[in-house]
């Protein structure tokens, strides 16, 4: 049964989804999207549902550690944080503010999805600038250039791509499409 | 913070969990891990090292869920012998050259993206890790496939030697489509798909599909009972030797 959040567990809500993420300290929880929800059971035993970006995130840990933390200093005796799965998280769960974000930490944000099936994936050479991302190209985040290819679909983090502009040749990171 | 560790039940959470389903792609995915892993500071290029690494670390995400399933993770990972994984010989392979383990992970990958889309879309105990892990795995294939479009249709050495490859790991394939026990898939459908994709990758690659059996009684083929190359027995020695020299170590 789903119920209405209380005023206490909107403002949990509210504290949990500030924490920043750990590994991209620009965003918060709440812009990447991974925190689902925050039910109270009594008055100061809490259960946080998040969920990870990919499988083997392994800064999972220490977004809980985090809002852990944060919630027992308002308050809460008992905070226990539940990994879920399901629905899976997509890069579309970025909030508007947090590709805002991302962008001016210079990392390109991901394209909108849209359709929510699998992520199309297009054979071409593999180093490419032409066969991903001709209808919607990934701009620059430094000078806004569409004209950037793609080095390695690997990069920092799982979540990450290398891909480097040809109109101001700096190398940046992209967070792909999920 | 009450521990948890990787929790996939369904959100009723009812329906058992077949322990010989979680096993088994648990254990690929842990094996095929730690391999990916072993090439750490051994990649040709320094896209590799990290492309490998971050396959390695999806792959070692997927094996955390799905054995937690089964059971304790950390037990079942570091304290069970040779004879009690259920992973495919495939994915056990040494790592070869580049292009061996580009040939496994073309193999491998396609056949994992496919069964976890076939699970994502019933209703089953899987269904949660394989909607979110096929969306994972649809990179590792498709970084599979770029390799041997480039490796096939490179120099005659990088040709030369993908095709060796594709043709050594072949006698492996067969095994990825026996049915396994709680998994509700279309296997002969899966074979079907798999060898389509796979044969459509080589053939733009300009490399044959390899010739003679994907399987046999003199060959392979018997991992998920158990049984296991022989290179799998040290990469376990190897895998484990921390956890069992130090029982509960932490850091």
């Amino acid at each position: 049964m789903v119920t209405a959040p209380t005023a206490l567990e909107a403002e949990l809500l509210e504290l949990a989804g500030a924490v920043p993420d750990p590994e991209l300290p620009v965003l918060s929880l709440r812009e990447l999207g991974v925190l689902r929800a925050v039910h109270l059971q009594g008055t100061d035993a809490v259960e946080v549902d998040l969920t990870p970006t990919y499988t083997g995130c392994p800064a999972l840990e220490t977004m809980s550690a985090d809002v852990e933390r944060v919630l027992r200093a308002h308050g809460m005796r008992e905070v226990t944080v539940r990994t879920v799965l399901s629905p899976a998280w997509s890069t579309d769960d970025i909030s508007p503010e947090g590709r805002r974000k991302l962008q001016e930490f210079g990392i390109a944000p991901p394209r909108v999805r849209h359709d929510g099936g699998p992520v199309p994936l297009a054979l071409g050479p593999t180093r490419t600038r032409a066969a991903d991302t001709a209808a919607d190209p990934v701009h620059c985040p430094h000078c806004g250039s569409a004209d950037t290819e793609l080095l390695s679909r690997f990069s920092s983090t799982a979540c990450k791509a290398l891909r480097r502009c040809l109109a101001c040749r700096e190398p940046f990171d992209h967070f792909k499409e999920l | 913070m009450t521990a948890t560790g990787p929790e996939a039940r369904t959100a009723t959470g009812s329906a058992p969990v077949p322990v010989t389903a979680a096993l088994a792609l648990g254990d690929d995915a842990l094996v095929l891990s730690h391999r990916l892993g072993e090439w750490a500071g051994h990649a040709p290029v320094l896209e590799e090292e990290v492309a490998l690494a971050n396959i390695a670390l999806d792959l070692l995400g997927q094996a955390r869920v799905l054995l937690s399933l089964a059971g304790d993770e950390d037990e079942l990972a570091y304290l069970r012998e040779e004879r009690a994984f259920r992973n495919l010989q495939l994915v056990e392979q040494p790592n070869g050259d580049f292009a061996h383990t580009i040939a496994r992970q073309l193999y491998f990958s396609t056949y994992q993206h496919l069964l976890f889309a076939e699970l994502a879309s019933g209703d089953g105990p899987f269904a949660p890790l394989a909607a979110k892990a096929v969306k994972e795995v649809a990179y590792h294939r498709d970084h599979a496939e770029q390799w041997t479009l480039r490796l096939g249709d490179g120099t005659e050495t990088s040709h030369e030697r993908m095709r060796r490859a594709c043709d050594a790991l072949w006698r492996f394939t067969g095994e990825m489509f026996q049915p396994v026990e709680g998994l509700d898939a279309d296997w002969a459908r899966l074979e079907q798909r798999w060898l389509e994709s796979v044969t459509d990758v080589l053939g733009r690659a300009g490399l044959p599909l390899p010739e003679g059996p994907s399987t046999g009684a003199w060959s392979a083929g018997a991992g998920r009972q158990g049984l296991h190359t022989e290179p799998f027995g040290r990469m376990l020695a190897e895998m484990q030797h921390l956890h069992r020299s130090h029982p509960g170590a932490s850091w």
